[in-house]
C-alpha cells in the first residue's frame, strides 16, 4: 500500500461484508415467505423483511463504494487522503445511523416509526427503498457531503486521472440525485415519476460511472496494460451507459399516468441499455487477455471478469427481455422483474464491490500483493457458489414469472394475483434452495479471510 | 480499440453526449410534467385522496403490494383494486385482517386503521384506479 490513509477504507468493507451478510439472511425469510406465508408472522411481516432486504444491500453498497474510494483515490491522485479522521468519524454515523434505522424497522411498527421520527413534518417515508425515516435521510446527505468534501480535496490537491474524475462525476451523481428523495408530492404519478430519478438514475446511471471507474482501477492494477488504453475504454463504456440511459428512463414511465409517448423513447432507448455492458465485458477480458504481468492476486481477477458476464446478463440481457413497451405490458410488477432486479444487483454492484475489496483486503491486511493460495482458492470457491446460485435464482424466478404473466395476464381466463401464486409455488421453493446455496458460498466467502491466514503469498510469476 | 481513435474523442463523446442526452432528459421531463393533468386525475385530488397517500405511506403498503405495478410481488396488484373490489370491498378487506395471520398462508397485517384512515386511503386507491395508464393493466385481476 503506498499511502497510510488507504487504511480507512478496511472498516468499511468489513461493515459492507457484515452487512451484506443480514441482507442475504433477511433474502431467505423472504424467500420463505413466499411459501410459508405466515413465517415469522406478525412479528417479522414481510414489508418488514423486504425493507431490511433492500435497504442493508443499499447501504452496504455504499460502504462499499466509500470504501473503494477512500482506497483507490489517494493511490490515484498520489497523495495522502485530505482527511482521514474524517473518513473515520463518517464511518461511525452512518454505521450507526444504519443500524439505528434497521432496528426501527424490525422493533416498532412502521407506522410508529413514522410518528416517532416525525415524518409529518416532511413526509418522505413508505416509498420503495427509500423507507428511511427522513432524519436518516437528512443523514444520509450530510455523510454524502462530508465523504464527497473528502474525496474532491484529495483529488483537487494530487494527480487527476480519468479514473478519479469518472469516479467523482458518478459520485457527486449519486448525491445530487438523492437530493429527489426528499421530493414527495400529494400527486402520485408526479410522486412516482420523479422517484425515478433516484432510483434509475441511480443504478442505470451515475452507479454505472463509479462501476466503470472501479473496474478500471482494478484491472490497471492486476493487468498492467497501459492506462491510456484503458482509460478510452472507461470513456467510450460510460458514454454509452449515460447515452443509452438517460432516456432508457423512460421504459419505467410507460404506465404510471405519463404521457403514452414514453413507450417510444423508452422502448428505443433502454433498448440500448445493454450495449455499455457488452462492452464492459469485452473490455475485461481484453485488457486480461492483454495482460503484461501475471498478478499474484488471482480472484481479485476473477470478480472483475465476472462483473463484466453476469452485469451483461443481468442488467443487460435480462432487463432487455422485458424492456420494450408491448412485451412489458404484460411483464410489468411480476417476478420476471424481481428475476432482472437479482441478477442485475449482483453482477453489475456486488461484484464490483468484491471485486476491489478483494484486490485491495490483502494489502490493508499488510500483505504485499495477494493472499495465500489456499485463501485464494476458497475466495475462487466462493465466487463459483454465489454467481452459480444466482444465476440460479434468475432462472427460477423467471420462470415463476413466466408462468405468473400467462395466468394472470394472458391466458382466455386470467386468475386472481393469490391463486396464481399458489400454481407457480415449486418455482418459489427451487429458489429458495438456490438461496440457500448463496447463503452457503457467503460463509466461504467469510471464511476466505481466515484461512490460510499465515501462510505466504504466491510470487508473482 | 483502434489506434486512430483516440482518448480525447471518447472523452468528448462522453462529455458531449452525456451532456445532449441529459439536456433531452430535461426537454421531456418538462413536457411531461406539463402535460400530466391530462392523465393523472389531479381533478379528483382531494384532502382526503392525500391522506389517504400518507396512510398508504405510513403503512408501508408498497412493501407487498405494487401500485401501478411498483412495489413488491408479495401481494396483489393495487392500482385497480377499486375496480376489483369497490370502495366498500376494500375497506372490509383491511378492517378485518386476523390478528395473528392465516395458519400456513399469507396475510396482511392488522393495521388497526381508524374509520377516517380507512376511508382515506380506500379514496386513494379510487383516484388512482382513475388514473389514465395507457391501459395497464392488462385485465382485473392486476
Amino acid at each position: 500500500m503506498k499511502y497510510t490513509s488507504q487504511m480507512v477504507a478496511k472498516p468499511y468493507f468489513i461493515a459492507a461484508i457484515g452487512l451484506f451478510v443480514g441482507q442475504i439472511l433477511f433474502g431467505i425469510i423472504m424467500g420463505l415467505q413466499y411459501v410459508i406465508g405466515d413465517f415469522l408472522f406478525p412479528e417479522i411481516p414481510f414489508n418488514v423483511a423486504r425493507m431490511v432486504h433492500t435497504n442493508l444491500l443499499i447501504v452496504w453498497l455504499l460502504f462499499g463504494f466509500m470504501g473503494a474510494s477512500y482506497y483507490l483515490v489517494p493511490e490515484e491522485a498520489e497523495t495522502e487522503l485530505h482527511s482521514p479522521i474524517l473518513a473515520k468519524l463518517m464511518f461511525w454515523i452512518f454505521l450507526i445511523a444504519g443500524a439505528a434505522t434497521i432496528l426501527g424497522y424490525l422493533l416498532v411498527p412502521y407506522a410508529t416509526l413514522a410518528e416517532i421520527t416525525m415524518n409529518d413534518l416532511l413526509p418522505t417515508m413508505g416509498r420503495e427503498f427509500l423507507e428511511q425515516p427522513t432524519i436518516t435521510k437528512i443523514g444520509i446527505v450530510i455523510v454524502a457531503l462530508a465523504f464527497l468534501f473528502n474525496i474532491g480535496m484529495t483529488i483537487l490537491k494530487g494527480r487527476k486521472t480519468v479514473i478519479n474524475l469518472v469516479l467523482l462525476i458518478g459520485l457527486v451523481g449519486l448525491a445530487v440525485f438523492f437530493l429527489f428523495a426528499f421530493y414527495n408530492p400529494d400527486n402520485i404519478v408526479l410522486d412516482k415519476m420523479f422517484w425515478w430519478f433516484v432510483v434509475h438514475l441511480w443504478v442505470e446511471g451515475v452507479w454505472e460511472l463509479i462501476l466503470g471507474s472501479l473496474l478500471a482501477f482494478v484491472l490497471i492494477k492486476t493487468t498492467g496494460v497501459d492506462r491510456e488504453v484503458i482509460e478510452k475504454w472507461l470513456y467510450v463504456i460510460i458514454a454509452m451507459a449515460l447515452i443509452t440511459g438517460l432516456i432508457g428512463t423512460g421504459h419505467h414511465f410507460f404506465w404510471i399516468g405519463t404521457p403514452g409517448y414514453w413507450q417510444w423513447w423508452g422502448s428505443i432507448f433502454s433498448a440500448m441499455e445493454p450495449i455499455p455492458f457488452f462492452m464492459m465485458t469485452v473490455f475485461a477480458f481484453n485488457m486480461v487477455n492483454k495482460r503484461r504481468r501475471e498478478h499474484p492476486n488471482q480472484p481479485a481477477v476473477l470478480w472483475a471478469l465476472g462483473t463484466g458476464v453476469m452485469a451483461f446478463l443481468g442488467a443487460g440481457v435480462w432487463g432487455f427481455l422485458h424492456t420494450l413497451s408491448p412485451v412489458n405490458y404484460y411483464t410489468h410488477g411480476t417476478q420476471i422483474t424481481a428475476a432482472h432486479g437479482h441478477m442485475a444487483f449482483y453482477g453489475a454492484y456486488v461484484m464490483i464491490v468484491l471485486a476491489i475489496i478483494s484486490y485491495a483486503m490483502p494489502m490493508l491486511n499488510g500483505r504485499k500483493a495477494a493472499n495465500s493460495a489456499k485463501s485464494q482458492i476458497v475466495e475462487m470457491w466462493s465466487f463459483w457458489l454465489m454467481t452459480i446460485s444466482m444465476v440460479f435464482i434468475t432462472l427460477f424466478l423467471t420462470g415463476a414469472g413466466i408462468l405468473q404473466v400467462y395466468l394472470q395476464r394472458m391466458s382466455d381466463n386470467p386468475l386472481p394475483f393469490m391463486v396464481v401464486q399458489d400454481k407457480i409455488e415449486l418455482f418459489y421453493w427451487l429458489r429458495e434452495g438456490a438461496g440457500v446455496v448463496f447463503l452457503i458460498g457467503l460463509i466461504v466467502y467469510i471464511a476466505s479471510f481466515f484461512i490460510g491466514k499465515d501462510e505466504a503469498e504466491p510470487n508473482e510469476a | 480499440m483502434s489506434q486512430a481513435f483516440t482518448k480525447s474523442m471518447a472523452r468528448n463523446i462522453f462529455y458531449g453526449g452525456s451532456m445532449f442526452f441529459f439536456l433531452l432528459l430535461l426537454v421531456l421531463t418538462f413536457d411531461t410534467v406539463e402535460s400530466l393533468p391530462q392523465t393523472d386525475n389531479r381533478e379528483n385530488l382531494t384532502a382526503q385522496v392525500a391522506k389517504g397517500k400518507h396512510v398508504w405511506e405510513n403503512n408501508n403498503c408498497i412493501g407487498c403490494h405494487t401500485l401501478l405495478g411498483e412495489g413488491a410481488y408479495f401481494a396483489p396488484e393495487l392500482g385497480n383494486v377499486h375496480k376489483r373490489l369497490g370502495k366498500e370491498g376494500v375497506i372490509a378487506f383491511i378492517k378485518f385482517r386476523p390478528k395473528n395471520g392465516i395458519p400456513g398462508r399469507r396475510s396482511m397485517p392488522q393495521f388497526n386503521l381508524t374509520d377516517d384512515e380507512l376511508d382515506a386511503v380506500a379514496e386513494f386507491l379510487k383516484y388512482t384506479s382513475e388514473i389514465n395508464t395507457q391501459n395497464w393493466p392488462p385485465n382485473i385481476q392486476g
